[in-house]
């Protein structure tokens, strides 16, 4: 059992990137929600949503990764993780399966990758026709002090 | 933690406080043998846990308590304060243990022998012996006139000392990890008071209640009270929904639902309030120590002790009561001399009384002691740099009272150990604030101070106003809302704009206004963009004592929310002070108005630092004319300039909004109509498109004047060098090096509102071989900056003073004038005060002085004439005033 959910990755889909979030950290997944946007909160965070009665905080991982915004009408979802015992949702274009993976796949972020991707990344997987970019929640929820120019 | 340890800290710390306050009792009233039976429990209790648990040092002390108090109860010895303080002694040692073994879950090291000879010296009987074997190195302190101590016993220096070494009775009370629920009615509980003690699970207040009451962890409570919360607002949507709906089978379960959501949400609450009383049992002991530490006498009062509050509130008071106590009993009570000398009883009384008064919970703090001296308060404040001189002539007595709540402010003349630190009233203050509370107070110098503390009942669920900014809804709390008003062109209330500062005239005060679009960066407001039609918000709030409004664009009715504490990844944006969901399931940020006025503190500094700046312009100004002027074109190329200061607005209009009403050129404008004046008769205006217009403002009077274009401000002095025949103009004057009309807005005023006479062929005075020099005193910059151009025309040397101080400045400075006009009102210095000044001293004894006021009546005339005034000059009269001037000025010279 503990075997089987070790690198069991949930695969998210990012401005044509695949990501993979470890499958025991995602609580919840959504379709898109009404989101109350929060006043100069940071770039990334794009608001609050109301999530069966809890509130959550709702991250924009395009904007937290820096790509381009999603265009208007572009299907959008969410992924609730927990931080901190603290509910946060991450939304992204579209999920796709859980996978399965083997050590062997595993390599470390090439030393290349872009530093802001360096830093919320914990390693990639080589599949076979695609790589998927392991996002680490911790960092991906520690946000810099970048704030909205107001 | 060992769980047993934890029960075990739980209660012992829960009796050791009930022990402290019995032994108060017990010493005022020494035969009461229930409370000695109750304390020789308790005491007993912790001895006998402590040897369970292998805790060697607890039970050492105890014991040794113990045996005294077993005297007691025997009736082998009698009840002496010295034995109290003694025995008190020895409980603050047990609690200093106690949170060692706490934090450390054992015992921490040190030596307790000395506080156990005494105790067991004092147990059998002889406690004198030791006496002598301690010298107490403490200066002695002066108690005798409190308690003169009996022979035979131990001195009061000496136990005093032992005292001193003792920690403080401010010592972290960490115990509040539970609360005790009363399962029944409090009522059961109380007529069983004092009776069937066998119970020796001393776990409640009266030791007997233990029974029926249940003991369970705070946090079993709040998630009680959040999932109440949570019932709370699904409740709500589904009444949204049914409200919607109309009529439906649902309806009546829904309105049962309703109905015991309501009652278990009081019922949730319920478990949450305790009495008041409990923030103050540590009260009694902390007067008793600071009576004998300061050498007063005080009377603790207490009342209204069982007034419930919800515990968290309860929780954040605790420690600015007790502080605000112990500055009552250091700063406010007097020494018993002092009482005495001025009359009063020898004793103080401090008084402490809490009620429910509409929703909210008053506690009121009063002392008979000496109250707050505003001179002292002064003083502190002129050398703290809190506020200048004359800043403080302007205040209220209460004003500057309120200076107690500034942050490093004591008026204690020196530190001593109980308070005068000068951190106090300020986090008081802020502290209650943070609950959303407010501190007022009342001080007669010689009579005594009173605090007045609003304290909301609960934290939890709160009323909201809520109301849109930019597109989103968001929530202010109820209780910081102190009134709403609608500001729109057509309503009483509009906004007003000084410079660029929008501010709002309520009743008699001018408020700044914060918009909050602009603080939560929606948009740059554009304030010129407010057209008349658009309608605004303003909630007027009060953050200590800076009331101001916040502008909103909408505002919705009032809900009961939840409060929630924001994600920690948003918990730094001081403008929120949490987040709910409303009944319709979105989720709003609740604004807190203390984020929005820090938030707004930098820019509002940034502005008195503009004012100040301001001011230095002014100032500067009486010697160098320098000044802003607005230069325009209107009809030709002819250059035009005003001064700017006359200007109160540059707006654009569509000249098709431009009205004919008998024959006179209008616009509506801010809800009412404005005359528009034309430059001259030539001038004509566009058939179609936008044209720019100067606006003047005197009072509630208004006109514009329509210009082609507003070419340029500069900064430079107006000496008209010609002066003009042409109406409308004061003459020409060279700006910024080009040849420049400048107009005379008095004239269009006039013309407009045939408020001045209409005496046009006014008088031209020949400009003269020697400029005279006059003094223009008068607080109104607009007939300031309305006279300073008219009489710089007809050939004066002007210098202007806004106040009669800064006049008398000048005078210092050795000015000399050749001619004095002064206004009659103004603040501080009047202008017949002023008269008198000059008349009496100085260099300006001879000078001629003319009055100018708004006010002519004979009366005033005739005091004018007897503080040394040469004439009296109605204030809009304005050829009069010219010859008055010359009448005077020439007088002065035939006679000199």
């Amino acid at each position: 059992m503990e075997k089987l959910n070790k690198n069991d990755f949930v695969t998210i889909w990012l401005d044509g990137q695949m990501c993979g979030i470890p499958v025991l950290e995602v609580h919840d997944v959504l379709s898109k929600q009404t989101i109350t946007k929060v006043p100069k909160s940071p770039v990334a965070v794009a608001g609050v949503l109301n999530l069966r009665g809890q509130i959550v905080t709702a991250i924009d991982l395009r904007k937290r990764l820096k790509l381009k915004d999603r265009d208007e009408g572009m299907e959008e979802m969410n992924i609730v993780v927990e931080f901190q015992k603290e509910p946060y949702s991450l939304i992204i274009d579209s999920v796709g399966d859980v996978l399965s993976l083997t050590e062997e796949a595993f390599e470390r972020n090439p030393v290349t990758l872009e530093p802001h991707w360096q830093s919320v990344s914990n390693g990639i997987f080589r599949l076979e026709n695609e790589l998927l970019v392991i996002l680490d929640i911790e960092k991906l929820l520690t946000l810099d002090e970048n704030r909205v120019a107001a | 933690m060992d769980d047993l340890l934890n029960e075990f800290l739980t209660e012992t710390f829960e009796s050791i406080e009930v022990v402290d306050l019995e032994l108060v009792e017990l010493e005022k009233d020494p035969n009461n043998k229930s409370v000695l039976d109750n304390i020789f429990r308790l005491v007993h209790t912790i001895k006998g846990t402590c040897g369970f648990l292998g805790l060697p040092r607890l039970e050492a002390v105890a014991h040794s308590g113990e045996n005294v108090l077993g005297k007691f109860r025997d009736g082998e010895m009698k009840v002496s304060p010295e034995a109290v303080t003694l025995i008190l002694t020895a409980l603050d040692r047990i609690k200093e243990i106690l949170v060692g073994l706490e934090q450390n879950q054992e015992e921490p090291a040190g030596d307790d022998s000395e506080i156990i000879n005494q105790l067991n010296a004092m147990a059998e009987g002889n406690l004198h012996l030791i006496e002598t074997t301690k010298v107490t190195e403490e200066a002695p302190i002066v108690v005798s006139d409190v308690r003169p101590s009996v022979p035979g016993e131990v001195t009061l220096d000496e136990l005093e000392a032992a005292f001193l070494a003792a920690p403080g009775p401010d010592d972290e009370d960490p115990v509040e990890e539970a609360v005790c629920v009363n399962v029944q009615e409090t009522v059961d509980t109380k007529e069983i008071k004092n009776e069937d003690v066998i119970k020796t699970n001393g776990s409640s207040k009266e030791g007997s209640i233990a029974n029926q009451s249940i003991r369970v962890t705070v946090d079993v409570l709040d998630n009680l009270m959040n999932m109440v919360s949570e019932l709370v607002l699904t409740r709500n949507q589904l009444m949204q929904i049914s409200r919607r709906t109309g009529e439906s089978e649902f309806e009546i379960p829904l309105q049962r639902l309703s109905q015991c959501t309501t009652e278990l949400q009081e019922g949730v609450m319920k478990t949450r309030m305790q009495p008041i009383g409990n923030a103050w049992s540590k009260l009694p002991r902390i007067i008793r120590d600071l009576q004998m530490e300061l050498g007063k006498k005080i009377d603790l009062q207490m009342l209204g002790a069982e007034t419930e509050l919800d515990r968290q509130v309860l929780e954040l008071i605790k420690d600015p009561l007790t502080h605000m106590i112990r500055n009552s009993a250091d700063h406010g009570i007097e020494k018993i001399k002092d009482r005495i000398a001025a009359g009063k009883k020898e004793t103080g009384t401090i008084r402490l009384n809490a009620f429910h008064e509409g929703g909210q919970i008053i506690i009121e703090i009063s002392d008979d002691g000496a109250g707050l001296s505003v001179e002292k308060l002064k003083a502190k404040a002129l050398s703290n740099g809190l506020a200048t001189e004359e800043e403080l002539a302007e205040m209220s007595d209460q004003q500057i009272q309120r200076f107690i709540f500034h942050a490093g402010f004591s008026t204690a003349a020196k530190v001593t150990s109980v308070s005068g630190r000068g951190v106090g009233m300020d986090v008081v203050r802020s502290n209650i604030e943070k609950i959303g509370g407010a501190i007022e107070l009342k001080s007669t110098e010689g009579k005594g101070t009173t605090f007045l503390i609003k304290i909301p009942l609960t934290l939890a669920i709160v009323s909201a106003l809520i109301v849109e900014s930019g597109t989103e809804r968001f929530a202010i709390p109820q209780i910081s809302v102190l009134e709403l008003v609608r500001a729109s062109g057509d309503s009483n209330h509009k906004i007003e704009y000084i410079n660029s500062t929008p501010v709002l005239r309520l009743r008699d005060r001018l408020l700044p206004l914060l918009h909050l679009n602009k603080i939560l960066g929606f948009e740059e407001g554009d304030k010129l963009d407010a057209d008349s039609l658009r309608e605004d918000f303003i909630i007027i709030t009060q953050v200590g004592d800076f009331t101001f409004g916040i502008v909103v664009d909408r505002v919705f009715d009032t809900e009961e929310i939840v409060v929630k504490p924001v994600a920690p990844i948003l918990r730094d944006l001081n403008v929120f002070s949490g987040n709910t969901i409303l009944g319709d399931g979105t989720v709003i940020m609740i604004l807190d108005p203390n984020g929005i006025a820090s938030e707004a503190n930098e820019a509002m500094s940034e502005l008195s630092d503009q004012r100040a700046e301001q001011e230095e312009d002014v100032s500067r100004s009486t010697f160098d004319d320098k000044e802003a002027i607005l230069l325009f074109r209107a009809g030709g190329d002819t250059k035009r300039a005003v001064p700017l200061s006359l200007v109160s607005r540059l707006e654009e209009i569509d000249v098709s909004k431009i009205e004919i009403s008998e024959g006179n050129k209008m616009v509506q404008y801010r809800g009412r109509l404005m005359p528009l004046v034309l430059i001259n008769d030539k001038y004509d205006i566009k058939s179609e498109g936008r044209q720019p217009m100067l606006v003047f403002t005197d009072d509630d009077k208004a006109m514009g004047i329509i210009v082609d274009e507003i070419s340029d401000i500069k900064e430079d002095s107006i000496k008209v060098e010609l002066s003009s025949k042409a109406i409308g103009q004061l003459g020409t004057a060279i700006i910024d090096g080009v040849a420049t009309e400048v107009i005379d807005i008095a004239y269009y005023f006039e013309r407009t509102f045939n408020n001045w006479q209409m005496g046009m062929e006014s008088v031209q005075f020949e400009v003269k071989s020697k400029r005279k020099n006059i003094l223009i005193v008068d607080d109104s910059t607009f007939f300031l900056n309305l006279l300073k151009p008219l009489l710089t025309a007809s050939g004066y040397n002007v210098t202007i003073a806004s106040t009669a101080a800064e006049a008398l400045k000048l005078r210092e400075k050795g000015l000399d004038f050749d001619l004095i006009i002064s206004d009659i009102d103004m603040p501080e210095m009047n202008g017949f005060e002023f008269a008198e000044e000059v008349r009496e001293n100085g260099i300006w004894r001879e000078t001629p002085l003319v009055a100018l006021s708004a006010n002519s009546s004979q009366s005033r005339f005739e005091k004018g004439r007897e503080v040394g005034f040469d004439n009296y000059v109605e204030k809009l009269d304005r050829d009069t005033l010219l010859k008055a001037i010359e009448e005077q000025i020439s007088n002065h010279e035939t006679a000199a």
